[in-house]
């Protein structure tokens, strides 16, 4: 065994190691070390190092890019919890900075602008792992085909409106049950109807879950929203604007942390939720003039 | 059956229920007090340790957990449970929480970031696993604590060779067991069949 000791870096095991460790947990979007201080005292898993929360993004317009080098290191020096940032959608040199700062996970996300209209980021050639977002299962099953090491459903970012996370989650979970009952002759027509790779389908069909975990993100701004994706099959859950854009940002940050590691108990999702103060403010999808989760392909 | 209790809080929780189930252990998820009645032991998983830390005193299973550790109920750690159980923490949060179980002084993200997680090969030294053909366990170390000082009573069963330097990567002291990786990501179930022998 003189291979004992010799070290292997950005495995699948590596990459989606640490996905399996932020299960149960809370991963919140930051724009300054302060607000990150807040997420990590309030117990956040991770922090997801930004420039502007979707809410802005979605209020100012424009395009929207990865965050600037110096903000996402300030937040690395303040917090002893992983720091993630986000690439635009098919930008691999964004993902290239963002490797070489030594982020712990890369959002390839659709809440930026696209920097390729038909291409994602080919994730086996890095190291870092990726996290990408999923309306479906075809969706995520392909981006799981480019090497994404973790998956979130997409829901509608910055607008405090559960309805197309739960929407996605259902879809995602609702095909994954169907195809543990398709016979095998049957997955080569799924494969090709959610255009995934056959392999891909064929695991999902015998194990009943998707290869890496499936966290939730897009319109939670509740204890109760963080519970309710949580009981219907999320593994953890990614909040934006839902904590920062609220009236009490630190006690709404600690009481979604608490509904998500206790999803089951509604008696401590009350207690939580008590006296929080004001959620941010809402959106309705269908007055919407962006919807940022039609972005990716 | 032996009933084991899995701490059900954050992190990697399932995959260590999977193997102890594989064991034909019953697992219970302890979430809170009235769960530790009746386990005869306890995993404390990877995941986040200033999370769990603050989740075990938001569900009040700090104290409780702590009377049956220090009772001697047999725990095993990995990861952020080796932080939870080591006595010192070195780059810890001033308010995270330590079981002080076992005699160790262990470095948070001891190994650096993401970027810096492996796998690799290593040898098992202990004579439990003398009769087993295979010494070697594929050890998964994710953003993982350092051991930087060991006290006199800990038996070190496994080590990592740093450029000449042999860090502990599993260690125990009497009925407490810790390891740096994670052998629940490699399905090896070695480690837990040591720890459910102490049971």
């Amino acid at each position: 065994m003189e291979q004992v000791n010799k070290r292997s870096t950005g495995t699948d095991l590596v990459k989606r190691g640490l996905a399996e460790m932020l299960k149960g947990g809370v991963i919140m979007d930051v724009v300054t070390p302060e607000q990150a201080r807040i997420a990590e005292d309030a117990g956040a898993v991770a922090v997801m190092a930004l420039e502007r929360v979707p809410a802005d993004i979605r209020r100012d317009g424009g395009v929207a890019r990865m965050s600037d080098p110096s903000l996402i290191e300030a937040i690395q020096e303040e917090v002893t919890i992983p720091v993630m940032a986000k690439a635009r959608i098919g930008h691999f040199v964004e993902a290239q900075v963002l490797q070489s700062l030594k982020v712990d996970y890369i959002d390839e996300s659709e809440v930026l602008t696209p920097a390729d209209d038909a291409h994602h980021i080919d994730k086996w050639k890095f190291e870092i792992p990726f996290v990408c977002g999923a309306n479906n299962l075809g969706e995520a099953l392909r981006r799981i085909s480019e090497g994404a090491a973790m998956i979130r459903s997409k829901g509608e970012a910055g607008t405090g409106n559960i309805v197309e996370a739960v929407r996605h989650l259902r879809s995602i979970r609702g095909d994954i049950a169907k195809l543990t009952q398709a016979d095998s002759a049957e997955l080569f027509e799924w494969a090709k109807r959610l255009q995934a790779p056959i392999s891909l389908v064929q695991e999902v069909a015998s194990t009943g879950n998707l290869p890496v975990p499936l966290f939730c993100a897009g319109g939670i701004s509740t204890p109760a929203d963080a519970a309710l994706v949580m009981q219907m099959g999320a593994q953890a859950n990614f909040v934006g604007s839902g904590i920062f854009k609220s009236s009490d940002p630190a006690r709404m940050a600690r009481a979604v942390v608490e509904a998500t590691a206790n999803y089951q108990d509604a008696a401590l999702i009350a207690k939580v939720s008590k006296g929080l103060g004001e959620a941010m403010p809402g959106y309705e999808i269908d007055k919407l003039e962006v919807k940022l989760a039609e972005r990716g392909w | 059956m032996t009933r084991v209790g899995v701490l059900g809080l954050q992190g990697d929780i399932a995959r260590h229920a999977f193997l102890l189930k594989e064991l034909n252990v019953n697992v219970v998820q302890v979430r809170e007090p009235k769960d530790l009645d009746g386990i005869e032991g306890i995993i404390l998983p990877g995941g986040e340790s200033t999370t769990i830390s603050l989740l075990l005193r938001a569900n009040n299973l700090d104290e409780a957990l702590a009377e049956k550790i220090h009772s001697g109920m047999p725990v095993f750690g990995t990861c952020a449970g080796m932080i939870l159980l080591s006595s010192k923490v070195l780059d810890g949060r001033p308010d995270q929480l330590s079981f002080d179980a076992i005699d160790l002084s262990v470095r948070r993200n001891g190994f650096g970031r993401q970027l810096d997680s492996f796998e690799c090969d290593l040898k098992l030294e202990s004579d439990f696993f003398s009769d087993s053909a295979q010494h070697f366990i594929r050890a998964v170390f994710i953003r993982a604590p350092k051991v930087e000082a060991v006290g006199p009573k800990v038996e070190i069963i496994a080590y990592l060779d740093n450029q000449g330097e042999r860090i502990p990567v599993v260690c125990k002291q009497e009925s407490v067991i810790v390891s740096a990786f994670h052998p629940e990501l490699s399905n090896d179930s070695r480690l837990h069949q040591l720890f459910l022998s102490l049971l």
